[in-house]
């Protein structure tokens, strides 16, 4: 069985950090598996923790009136799940569910949070992961608001 | 050419040739496909994967339609109602008639890209003149290195050949990989923009050659994103579409800086296709 | 008499080549005075041509003048060109009917194209032929039309005597001097020699037509006179697009300021299409009749300044003037090059007289070439 920071040693997320900040990262983390539609997040709801997903999928979703619950991203096997521990007031604005059998990290952002206010060196190098997931998500999302393969002449 | 292949191609460049509807199938809510055959012989000149036909619906109008299948006997055109003239194509039935002209264009280079890996990469509508080239690389897997086709719609209703992704993905030898921009709860797949699609697929950048085809803002960000792996532009191509008359480069509607894109098109490498496109409103 | 390559003719041995031209099954077409212009229509004899009739044109001016001396060819181009007769603005091209059970029949035209005498051809137009020669016979596609017009067209080119203000054919080494492409070329000369035509056959059938008309061989001075009215009409001109290297100056200018200041002055209106000899672009008009059994294919004239010239589903390419005025000028002068191995302007100066707004292709190209590389507007 391997430990916590052997397991995030291998995921890009965390790419580049030395043993020792993965060590006080691991300290905060802990196995968690869900099973096929088990809920990781509820829209609203007080969110502490973030993910590391090691396996399976998790789709992101929000219920829209009249169309019921849509899918607006799935996350995949080395992606991170959760911000809202980042930012106050630390409430999910999306529900997340499970696909299928998810394994995955999780970490308690109070935790983490306290080792990044004592070490701002560790601090300032999670942001910088976080930064470049969060820019890549960003653009991706801006593009699909164009909806390039719905437009047509007229709409 | 056989005479009777002879009797398909009009003289007059500007003149359609008759062929039937023999087939329709409707693809999405405003996509069909329609299997022709040529009307008063059996053959045609042969249409190569990427090569586009202009299909004449009668007294409405002529469009360029992409070929999603073709062989010596027939021909498949998927079309999407987005105008008068497609509007008229894409209400015709079995047994109607319509005016073909073709092949124009360049095709997809499949014979150069063997013994590489392929990334087939559509976007929408864009994944029916890749057809034609991901059934050439199954016809002849042993030609090609990897193999993957990554494939982002709308909706998970608005995905084309859906049959024949199961048929693809169900083979041991192609990756398939399916996103859509949003979905609702009952879809089992991926969603998120077709470019995440990338940085998972198996392929060798060092030695791969890429077709993408879909809005022109995809290709910008999907050609990136396999610029970013290493592929270099001149083994990444693209299928752009201009206003076309007359598909025989005499009209000047179809010009792209200095290519026209129905006889230099609509098959561009993107070290070619990156730099026009750059300039807007090109 | 020997057949001399170069004859002289006066008025009634000009009447006399018309005339031959008739005979030998061409209808003419030649420049007329109407509606204030001269322009290229059918004519019958030398007494059609505007006799004593000259112009004076500049940026979005032409005027017609009498020049007091009778001459049939004093004047330089005007709104039309030759292309109205090779490349028709309006042409069908094919008819198809639903026959009996559903089936599609295309039935071409049979007409005979016509056999065009071209009268007074400038040295500019005789290059702007020549350019289209290539657009539509030297591709992969030829235009069967085209072809048949051209082959069987004659051609009685004319070297002119003076130039317009918007003349600039020296600069892009279109003229003023007929250099070949012709059946005949004729030089004016109103002289103490009288008001006579130094004629050079510059084809076999030229040859043989100018040997039954041909009243007397050219003499050395009428010979020199003919270059020296050439070199006249050089002299004249006062604009010049400075052709030099100019396919890579635009090409690398595609997001200069010009572009911004040039679209706040064309209206878009097109006419620089119309009237220019070279423009080649077209549409379709696919039409049908009301029962819906016959249609018909109509090919005509079309301009990349209209809005739907570069309509895809999703709307047009090329959106706003600026990107429809840098189309036409890039096209013009620099992608031509890369497609056909020519510049697509001969210098003519018809796109400079009949802008609205005067626009004025040289001047345009100057300012791009004097400011090479500027990206903004306050760039210095």
């Amino acid at each position: 069985m391997r430990t916590i920071d052997e397991l995030l040693a291998g995921s890009s997320a965390f790419d580049g950090l030395s043993g020792e900040h993965l060590e006080l990262i691991a300290g905060c983390g802990v196995n968690r598996s869900f099973a096929a539609g088990a809920m990781l997040m509820r829209e609203g709801e007080r969110a502490q923790t973030f993910y590391v997903i090691r396996h399976g999928a998790v789709a992101l979703e929000t219920y829209v009136p009249q169309r019921g619950p849509l899918m607006i991203e799935t996350l995949h096997e080395d992606e991170l799940l959760g911000w809202s521990w980042m930012v106050p007031p630390h409430h999910s604005q999306f529900d997340a569910r499970a696909l299928g059998v998810v394994r995955t990290v999780a970490f308690d952002g109070a935790c983490l949070r306290g080792k990044c206010d004592a070490d701002p060196a560790l601090g300032y190098e999670l942001m910088k992961r976080f930064a470049a997931v969060l820019a890549e998500r960003l653009a991706a999302t801006r593009i699909r608001l164009l909806d390039v393969y719905g437009h047509v002449a007229g709409s | 050419m056989s005479p009777a292949a002879e009797a398909v191609i009009a003289p007059h460049p500007m003149r359609p040739a008759p062929w039937r509807v023999v087939h329709k199938t409707r693809e999405t809510r405003d996509t069909w496909s329609l299997e022709l055959v040529p009307y008063g012989c059996t053959t045609t000149e042969p249409y190569a994967p990427g090569q586009f036909a202009m299909i004449y619906a009668f007294g409405a109008g002529e469009a360029p339609i992409s070929v999603s299948e073709a062989s010596e006997r027939h021909l498949m055109h998927t079309v999407r109602a987005v105008g008068p003239t497609t509007n008229a194509i894409c209400a015709l039935g079995v047994g109607d008639q319509v005016g073909v002209r073709g092949p124009f264009g360049t095709a997809w280079p499949l014979e150069a890209a063997e013994g590489a890996d392929v990334v087939v990469v559509a976007g929408g509508i864009g994944l029916a003149p890749l057809r034609p080239a991901v059934l050439h690389l199954l016809a002849n897997r042993e030609r090609y290195g990897r193999v993957s086709v990554l494939y982002g719609g709308r909706a998970p209703s608005e995905l084309l050949f859906p049959r024949d992704l199961e048929r693809w993905r169900a083979r041991f030898d192609v990756d398939v990989d399916v996103t859509v921009d949003a979905a609702p709860d009952v879809w089992r797949g991926r969603v998120g923009l077709v470019t995440k699609l990338i940085p998972r697929a198996a392929f060798d950048p060092a030695d791969t050659v890429a077709m993408i085809v879909g809005p022109e803002v995809m290709m910008r960000f999907v050609a990136a994103g396999l610029r970013e792996r290493g592929v270099p532009a001149e083994r990444i191509h693209v299928s752009m579409e201009r206003s076309m008359r007359c598909a025989v480069g005499h009209c000047g509607h179809c010009q792209l800086g200095p290519a026209f894109v129905c006889q230099d098109g609509p098959v561009f490498p993107w070290n070619v296709a990156g730099p026009l496109m750059e300039v807007r409103e090109r | 008499m020997t057949t001399p390559a170069s004859a002289v003719l006066d008025q009634i041995g000009l009447d006399a080549l018309l005339s031959a031209l008739t005979e030998r099954g061409y209808s003419l077409i030649g420049p007329t005075r109407r509606d204030g212009a001269i322009v290229y229509g059918e004519i019958e004899g030398v007494q059609d041509l505007p006799a004593g009739w000259g112009d004076e044109q500049d940026g979005g001016s032409y005027r017609l003048r009498e020049r007091g001396d009778g001459a049939l060819f004093g004047h330089n181009v005007g709104p039309n060109s030759w292309k109205s007769f090779l490349f028709p603005a309006r042409l069908r091209l094919w008819r198809a009917r639903r026959a009996e059970g559903g089936g599609l029949e295309f039935e071409e035209e049979t007409s005979e194209p016509p056999r065009q005498a071209f009268i007074g051809v400038r040295s500019c137009d005789l290059h702007a032929i020549a350019v289209q020669d290539r657009v539509f016979m030297e591709g992969a596609h030829v235009d069967p039309d085209y072809e048949a017009r051209r082959t069987r067209a004659f051609m009685v080119a004319v070297n002119c005597g003076q130039a317009a203000s918007t003349c600039f054919c020296v600069s892009m080494d279109t003229g003023p001097r007929c250099a070949g492409g012709f059946d005949i070329a004729l030089t004016e000369l109103i002289d103490e020699g009288g008001h006579r035509f130094v004629a050079e056959a510059g084809s076999e059938e030229g040859a043989e037509v100018l040997a039954e008309v041909a009243q007397r061989a050219a003499t050395e001075a009428d010979h020199r006179a003919a270059l020296a009215a050439s070199e006249n009409a050089a002299a004249q001109q006062t604009r010049a697009l400075d052709a030099g290297g100019i396919k890579d100056l635009l090409a690398g200018n595609l997001e200069h300021p010009r572009w911004d200041d040039v679209a706040e002055r064309c209206l878009s209106c097109g006419n620089c299409t119309m009237v220019c000899p070279t423009c080649f672009c077209s549409d379709v008009e696919d039409l049908t009749d009301l029962a819906g059994d016959e249609a018909e294919r109509v090919r005509v004239w079309d301009s990349c300044f209209t809005l739907g010239h570069s309509h895809v589903h999703g709307g047009s390419v090329r959106r706003t003037t600026r990107a429809r005025y840098r189309q036409w000028m890039t096209h013009k002068l620099s992608t031509w090059v890369d497609q056909y191995g020519t510049s697509g302007c001969v210098g003519c100066g018809r796109c400079i007289a009949w802008c609205p707004v005067a626009i004025d292709i040289t001047e345009e190209a100057a300012a791009i070439r004097a400011t090479d590389g500027r990206v903004d507007a306050n760039d210095r």
